[in-house]
């Protein structure tokens, strides 16, 4: 038992905002870009989730529109340190865009406009943590935060919630993306502080 | 046939310390992808990132990445073909081999 027990001074621990490890508080949206922010019409914009055979299939955004509609309340944590609790959002479920594709795949690389790429164990994507969104705080989600859709995966660093998603590859080998190929940690879970390659 | 010896990574250690003690905005670069040759010091460099990124000023794609971690860094320049380092000599050229 430690010698200073919690609770004499400062509020108590079960006010206190949970951050993981290393992170601070943040009440704005930073905008973090490797590149030009892309512009796409929602005529031509698709979402395609390939599958390791070959097959596609493939969403327009009218089609995305129809699915069912989810409104997560999120925490999210950025591997630049801060983190914004309590977003909220609208998208569709991964549970329910992978519903019906027939994969026998671990692995998923999911692609942007604009060539952005990032890797995810599929079962990351599935499980009701994953999404695609497309409203953040009630209003289109703005082009520097993603838009028209980004995937939303908040349980991992936010590299991971790839902007301006385009689709996802599923794959039988692991693929890292951009970041990961860079650096960073190949999963990225922000509660075990997995920053970099080998943390 | 005789097999070409080869040594090991140690012998780049002061060629590369050469290179890299140059002001690399002097020097230019090779776009991987549209084959654009101008200087590094042009380039697009998106730094509000988790790395630098540097973009071809034409083309705009990935030329370097920079990431940066308290201990390690990693530098990715598999979008730059090559890069021209101004390197006046200092001593006459070496006898052919």
């Amino acid at each position: 038992m430690g010698i200073v027990s919690p609770g004499f001074q400062g509020r108590p621990r079960s006010q206190e905002p949970a951050l993981p490890p290393g992170q601070y508080l943040t009440e704005d949206f930073p905008v973090l870009s490797a590149g030009p922010t892309p512009r796409v019409s929602l005529d031509t914009w698709e979402f395609v989730i390939s599958a390791e055979n070959g097959t596609e299939y493939r969403w327009s955004w009218q089609e995305l529109m129809a699915l069912p509609q989810e409104t997560p309340m999120v925490d999210i944590h950025c591997v630049t340190h801060w983190s914004k609790l309590g977003t909220t959002w609208q998208g569709v479920s991964l549970d329910t865009l992978l519903d019906g594709v027939d994969t026998g795949a671990h692995f998923a690389l999911a692609h942007s406009y604009g060539g952005y790429t990032t890797n995810l164990p599929l079962d990351d994507l599935r499980g009701g943590r994953a999404w695609v969104a497309h409203t953040f705080d009630g209003a289109p989600l703005p082009a520097e935060h993603g838009g028209p859709a980004r995937l939303l995966v908040p349980h991992l660093y936010f590299w991971k919630s790839a902007k301006w998603v385009r689709g996802i590859r599923l794959k039988t080998m692991d693929e890292p993306g951009f970041w990961e190929t860079a650096g960073y940690h190949d999963y990225g879970d922000p509660w075990r502080e997995q920053r970099y390659q080998g943390d | 046939m005789t097999e070409m010896s080869y040594l090991d990574g140690n012998m780049l250690d002061g060629p590369m310390r050469e290179l890299f003690t140059v002001d690399l905005s002097t020097a230019m670069g090779r776009c991987e992808n549209c084959g654009m040759t101008g200087s590094m010091a042009s380039l697009h460099v998106y730094s509000h990132a988790p790395g630098l990124v540097a973009r071809c000023p034409s083309c705009e794609s990935v030329m370097v990445r920079l990431v940066r971690a308290p201990d390690r860094a990693w530098l990715d320049m598999r979008g730059v073909t090559y890069l021209q380092v101004p390197m006046p000599m200092e001593r006459p050229l070496p006898e052919p081999l």
